[in-house]
């Protein structure tokens, strides 16, 4: 790039600066912004603006659609939050997110500390730690049709289940009104434990295994040392994870598309089903605008705390 | 004293055999389903819901992956994802190293804000772009192409490949291309011809995070894709399973086949990917 070139003395239009003022020349100034200047844009062109343009179908009468649009002002916000269909997924949406977030947080720390375990060798301690993280390698697309094939009537959990007695007839799992929510939210955790175990065991690695000596002298058992020693060593990280968790189980759509698609009985409709079949199964954009606004603000105040903890924790 | 050290022999004993049994417990949980997924994959069809189900049974056969493999259009799908998946892996990671280089090594008065801006977008729903986004994509003609999936997930990946590029760069110690800006060098053969060079790790890191977000996308490959030459294996595979409804052996082969070239990186990378997932996570 030219302007880097350039080194201050070089540059003419330095000498176009009143004497006294002590100003870095213009070309220099402007270079951070010229060198950022290909993200900004993109960020600019499709996030900042989509949002703008979304926001905007939100408070119009049906776009895209129609080819004159009116503006109608909050007028789809009443519509939307008067819809039950819109708050049974919103109920839905919160039970598959706790229900995930904490089964992630409880499986992720168990599994942690029992990979931390002193008592293991080093060959079983990676076997274990690889099969464990082997979720993680399968995107939501693939998880989807595994996770159909195994809970078919005539699958194989079915086919254990009814063995050892726990059930007297195979269930539909997926396709049953009373555990299809049930069901996702179990695919959910399977897929979603080891981005939580595998940064827990980093920040189990970090805490400094003289407190839990000075424990021990103590005379703190295995809980009391996890209680007194663990947790708060992991706090941080676990409050984090659960507000990054938190935000992406709230948006997910695949999983829960590839394998009931919101049904049946909508009992498994959560927000992000309830926002597509909105715009692309029955047209109605504005209406679809309006619920991802909506789901863009829940979004942005989990964010809001995500951030404020990042800062706290940087400033330590 | 002897009763005293066989108890406490005792305990660890049964502490050590608590620790397998809850070991063995959660393989199961984790790689049971997908050991299902690999049987399944190696089965005859009619086999799939034999009962009592068999881990590997008589009907052991290659036949799913060869149908996968010999058809044209499943073909295409892998190919789609290869060009998409690896053109935003560059272009993100050459956009990251500028951007990264900037925040890390200027100061600017809009430089609190920008980055701010950059963390904020992180948490915008997909759900939220997807609307405007096909409006968009429409109106530019990128409708149904390569470049409008590759453009879509730059701007999905680039947020925290900056964030992560911009604290490796913090890592390195600034005397290095301060003495060489004494020296006289620009702005760009010090990003590129010093700092690049030892930037690997965190490169690789940003690449292999961009890669899989790639990959694995399946909502904005579904909504702005519309004909077979242009769809990723993530929607081919839920295609396959709305065709054909009973060919889950080559569902599964698919899915094994899909999965590859993430367990491939993974397996080859694998502290990138845990330093840069566990960085993420924690200082994101």
């Amino acid at each position: 790039m030219a302007s880097s070139l350039l080194t201050p003395g070089q540059d003419q239009r330095s000498a176009t600066v009143p004497a006294g003022r002590h100003q870095r020349p213009l070309r220099e100034r402007l270079e951070p912004y010229l060198l950022i200047s290909p993200t900004m844009l993109l960020i600019l062109g499709l996030m900042v603006i989509p949002i703008v343009i979304v926001i905007g179908y939100s408070l119009m009468d049906n776009v895209v659609t129609n080819p004159t649009p009116k503006f109608v002002g909050i007028s789809n916000y009443v519509t939307i939050l008067t819809t039950p269909a819109f708050w049974s997924a919103a109920g839905n949406t919160l039970i598959f997110t706790v229900g995930s977030v904490v089964a992630h947080m409880v499986i992720g720390i168990l599994f942690a500390l029992m990979l931390n375990s002193k008592t293991m060798a080093r060959v079983p301690r990676a076997i274990f730690r690889a099969i464990y993280i082997l979720p993680w390698i399968f995107t939501a697309s693939v998880v989807a049709v595994l996770w159909r094939l195994l809970l078919d009537p005539s699958g194989v959990i079915n086919y254990l289940f009814t063995s050892v007695g726990l059930l007297h007839e195979a269930v539909p799992w997926l396709a049953t009104a009373s555990t299809a929510l049930l069901a996702v939210t179990v695919i959910n955790i399977w897929s979603g434990y080891p981005f939580f175990m595998i940064s827990l065991l980093a920040g189990l690695q970090g805490v400094p295994t003289d407190l839990y000596e000075a424990a021990r002298v103590d005379g703190a058992g295995f809980f009391r040392q996890f209680v007194s020693v663990t947790l708060p060593a992991l706090k941080p990280i676990l409050y984090s994870m659960a507000l990054l968790d938190l935000l992406w189980t709230t948006q997910q759509f695949t999983l829960i598309w590839a394998t009931t698609g919101g049904g049946p009985l909508e009992r498994t409709e959560v927000l992000s089903t309830f926002t597509y079949k909105l715009a692309f199964n029955s047209y109605q954009f504005s209406m679809a605008a309006t619920s991802a606004v909506i789901v863009l603000a829940g979004s942005l105040v989990v964010a809001v705390f995500y951030v404020r903890r990042q800062r706290k924790a940087a400033q330590r | 004293m002897s009763a005293f050290t066989s108890s406490a022999l005792r305990r660890r004993v049964r502490a050590r055999i608590g620790l397998y049994f809850g070991l063995t417990l959660g393989a199961v949980f984790a790689g049971f389903p997908v050991l299902w997924m690999l049987s399944s994959s190696f089965k005859s069809n009619s086999n799939i819901f034999a009962y009592p189900p068999k881990l590997f049974d008589s009907s052991f056969t290659l036949a799913p992956y060869l149908a996968v493999l010999s058809n044209p259009v499943q073909i295409g799908y892998f190919v789609n994802s290869y060009v998409v998946a690896l053109s935003v892996t560059v272009v993100t990671l050459f956009v990251a190293l500028i951007t990264g280089y900037v925040f890390s090594r200027y100061e600017f008065p809009l430089k609190r804000i920008i980055n701010v801006v950059i963390i904020g977008v992180q948490a915008v729903p997909p759900i939220t772009l997807l609307i405007p986004f096909f409006g968009i994509m429409v109106a530019l003609k990128l409708y149904n192409t390569y470049q409008g999936l590759i453009i879509t997930y730059v701007v999905f990946t680039l947020p925290y490949a900056v964030i992560m590029m911009t604290a490796y760069f913090d890592s390195l110690p600034k005397e290095m291309d301060e003495a060489a800006k004494v020296d006289g060098a620009s702005a760009q053969s010090i990003l590129w011809r010093i700092l690049v060079p030892i930037s690997v790790p965190g490169m690789v890191s940003v690449g292999l995070y961009t890669f899989m977000i790639s990959w694995n996308e399946y909502l904005f490959a579904l909504t702005l894709t519309q004909t077979d030459d242009r769809r990723t294996v993530p929607v081919g595979i839920q295609l396959l399973m709305g065709q054909n409804n009973y060919l889950w052996n080559e569902v599964m082969a698919m899915s094994i086949l899909g999965s590859i070239p993430v367990l491939v990186l993974f397996l080859i990378f694998q502290r990138y990917f845990i330093g840069g997932l566990a960085a993420g996570a924690v200082k994101a």
